[in-house]
């Protein structure tokens, strides 16, 4: 049963109905999940996240089957909060970056114009133009933040998608479904922060370690940071929030005033990225 | 009816030829960018529309343009216009085909184009352009069909043509409208976030829609015994005027209100067409060629000594196409992108693979064009070969 419950959650989060599998994982139904990762996907690695997980997990799962695998995390609305005071004190960390990329099988490609990025820094004064004044303190003027997809309440990029091959979860998350994706790229017009990028060429060649238990990407569709979906079905928090050395990323659920986000947005005044656009982001900045 | 498409002297098979070279060439391209990529093109992580898009654009404005003898002819009763219908339309047919070939070029997985049809997203402009576009082409189909048929047989068209051809004229203004809500509805991009997008796209568009057909006509009228008369020229020409008058009007408007209430995020994107922004200037010389080509057209067209002139007239209409394309088929898509939302100031640029795809699908859309007005043209007898 654990390890149904599993493959259910991963099933059903990548499902775009992920709420038919859902449903079905809660009425204890059984699904034979080879059936449903067509064998080729595993093997070219072009599953959706779900999917190729789901056929990798299934391998190591076996033996702990019979043990308990962790329960997922789950929330009425994720969101993140990045304490810009901690980060800033870590000049020049990429831990996060690195801890993301390589978990996701993001290529790394030098040059500007073929370029894919999850989570990368940007210079204050553009991530978010409405605190830029001349006055700035140095360490703001010049400092470069952290910036991914904001997993927006009111996504623009979800309504002009012409495919539903992303749209936002029930808890939040803004997923993508590379299978689905047929590249036509408005969502990166409509996405008011950039977060969103393009497989111009194969992103394989530029991976320096595929990570067999994600799905790397063809060319011709778009990514972006999933808030580590995966990750979350296993009961793990995000790569990123992980790999933080002075733990200045914090994840959690707005719904429960109990969480690490939900404290600190009480303890500080926070920003968001251009509010007034009316996508409410789900990512805040403390100063 | 067909058939007639394949008699021709040897003028016409040159061009036939020609047309097919560049297909081949274009096409050759396009299985180059089928193993590489998009990455062939010059597109990148910040510019992420380019050429084709902005060709697909300007092409939804010269199909939506046949309205403009269509709209006479059935609404105020414009006999004259009678001879050129079947062209408007035609036209139509071969813009609206090549809309769709610009956007299927464009897709990172064109494979996967039916997914529109497998999950159709009400939510989604795209969705919407893709119904209204579909729509237009089989109207146009129908109408040119079942009139041409008419004329062959020498019987009047069955009265149930009369309200298909009547729907068709509020459906070009939709298609045309709908291209402008993919960009005017993006909160992202400011430089594109403006009500008269929609308004200055149909302006633009019934400019040099009529500019086209009265290249059109003066051509075939050297080419064939086909003669539309003094007067239809003379109708095209006031509405390419009217309609070039509210386009430079409506540019007018776009400068007002950015430049006076002066937010940086809106005045941007107008200094990087107009000035430059950070040493990027590519644009530049194309948009004052735009204005003054935009400008210069007026003056022709405002002056009667000169527009009866025919040489300065096809001057003037061909100023006007070259103008609303610069406008539209090369700066209005890339401007919105630069300034990106983050602020980064990057130049692009078609590169020869992108333009020779792009010319292979112009060539296809001509060789529809030559066709079909060899078909109208044959059923009437009026070709002189
Ligand atoms: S940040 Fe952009 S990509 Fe992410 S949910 Fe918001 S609009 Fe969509
Ligand atoms: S590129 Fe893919 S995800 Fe983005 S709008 Fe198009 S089909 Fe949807």
């Amino acid at each position: 049963m654990p390890l149904e419950r599993r493959t259910f959650v991963k099933i059903g989060g990548l499902a775009a109905l992920g709420l038919a599998g859902g449903a079905a994982a809660r009425a204890g139904g059984v699904i034979d999940a080879a059936r449903l990762v067509p064998a080729g996907d595993a093997a070219t690695g072009t599953g959706t996240p779900g999917s190729a997980g789901a056929a990798a997990a299934a391998a190591p799962a076996t033996s702990a089957a019979t043990t308990t695998a962790p329960a997922p995390l789950e929330a009425k609305r994720w969101a993140m909060v990045v304490d810009l005071g901690a980060c800033l004190r870590h000049e020049g960390c990429e831990d996060c970056t690195r801890a993301c990329h390589a978990v996701h099988n993001v290529p790394d490609f030098p040059n500007r114009k073929d370029q894919v990025e999850w989570i990368w820094k940007e210079p204050f004064v553009e991530a978010l133009p409405d605190q830029k004044h001349e006055f700035l303190p140095g360490n703001l003027a010049h400092a470069d933040v952290l910036v991914f997809c904001n997993h927006c309440d009111e996504p623009a990029c979800t309504r002009v998608c012409p495919t539903q091959a992303t749209w936002k979860r029930e808890d939040g998350v803004v997923m993508m479904d590379w299978h689905r994706c047929i590249g036509c790229r408005y969502c990166i017009a409509a996405c008011p922060y950039g977060s969103r990028s393009f497989n111009w060429r194969d992103p394989r060649p530029a991976i320096a370690k595929i990570d067999p238990a994600f799905p790397t990407r063809t060319r011709g569709v778009v990514e972006k940071c999933n808030f580590c979906e995966e990750r979350l079905a296993e009961g793990r928090r995000p790569a990123c929030v992980e790999a933080c050395p002075p733990k200045a990323l914090l994840f959690g659920d707005l719904e429960d005033a109990g969480s690490p986000v939900r404290q600190a947005l009480a303890d500080k005044p926070a920003m968001r990225r251009r509010p007034g656009l009316g996508t409410q982001p789900q990512v805040y900045y403390l100063l | 009816m067909f058939e007639k498409a394949l008699r021709g002297g040897r003028h016409y098979w040159t061009w036939v030829v020609v047309l097919v070279g560049l297909i081949a060439l274009g096409g050759a391209c396009y299985l180059l960018q089928m193993q590489e990529g998009l990455r062939i093109t010059g597109l990148s992580r910040d510019v992420t529309w380019g050429f084709y898009i902005a060709q697909f654009t300007f092409l939804v404005g010269v199909a939506a343009s046949a309205v403009m003898v269509v709209l006479p002819y059935y609404l105020h009763d414009a006999k004259v216009f009678g001879p050129i219908t079947v062209l408007g339309e035609f036209l139509a047919i071969a813009a609206v085909t090549m809309c769709v070939m610009f956007i299927v070029v464009d897709l990172g997985q064109p494979g996967r184009a039916f997914n529109m049809l497998l999950h159709p997203s009400p939510s989604s402009i795209l969705f919407w352009d893709m119904v209204v576009l579909s729509g237009y082409l089989v109207l146009n189909v129908i109408i040119t069909r079942v009139g041409l048929a008419a004329e062959r047989s020498g019987q009047k068209p069955p009265a149930w043509i009369k309200p298909v051809i009547l729907l068709s004229i509020p459906w070009a203004f939709s298609i045309h409208t709908v291209t402008a809500f993919i960009y005017s509805g993006l909160a992202a991009r400011p430089f594109w976030m403006t009500a008269v997008l929609a308004p200055r796209f149909l302006a633009s568009a019934f400019a040099s829609g009529p500019a086209l057909l009265v290249l059109v006509c003066l051509l075939l009228a050297r080419l064939t015994r086909f003669r539309v008369g003094q007067e239809a020229i003379g109708k095209l020409t006031v509405i390419m005027t009217y309609a070039l008058l509210a386009n430079v009007f409506f540019v007018a408007m776009e400068f007002f209100t950015a430049f006076y209430a002066a937010i940086p995020e809106h005045t941007a994107h107008f200094r990087y067409l107009f000035v430059g922004l950070e040493g990027h200037r590519g644009l530049v010389p194309f948009m004052w060629t735009a204005e003054l080509l935009a400008l210069g057209a007026l003056v022709v067209l405002l002056v009667p000594s000169l527009k009866r002139q025919t040489g300065l007239l096809a001057a003037a209409s061909a100023a006007i196409i070259v103008s609303v394309w610069i406008e539209k088929g090369m700066a209005m898509v890339v401007a919105g992108f630069v300034p990106t939302p983050l602020g980064r100031v990057v130049s692009y640029w078609p590169t020869v693979p992108e333009l020779l795809i792009s010319l292979g699908i112009y060539a296809f859309g001509a060789l529809l064009v030559t066709g079909f007005y060899k078909i109208a043209l044959s059923v009437r007898g009026e070709v002189a070969a």
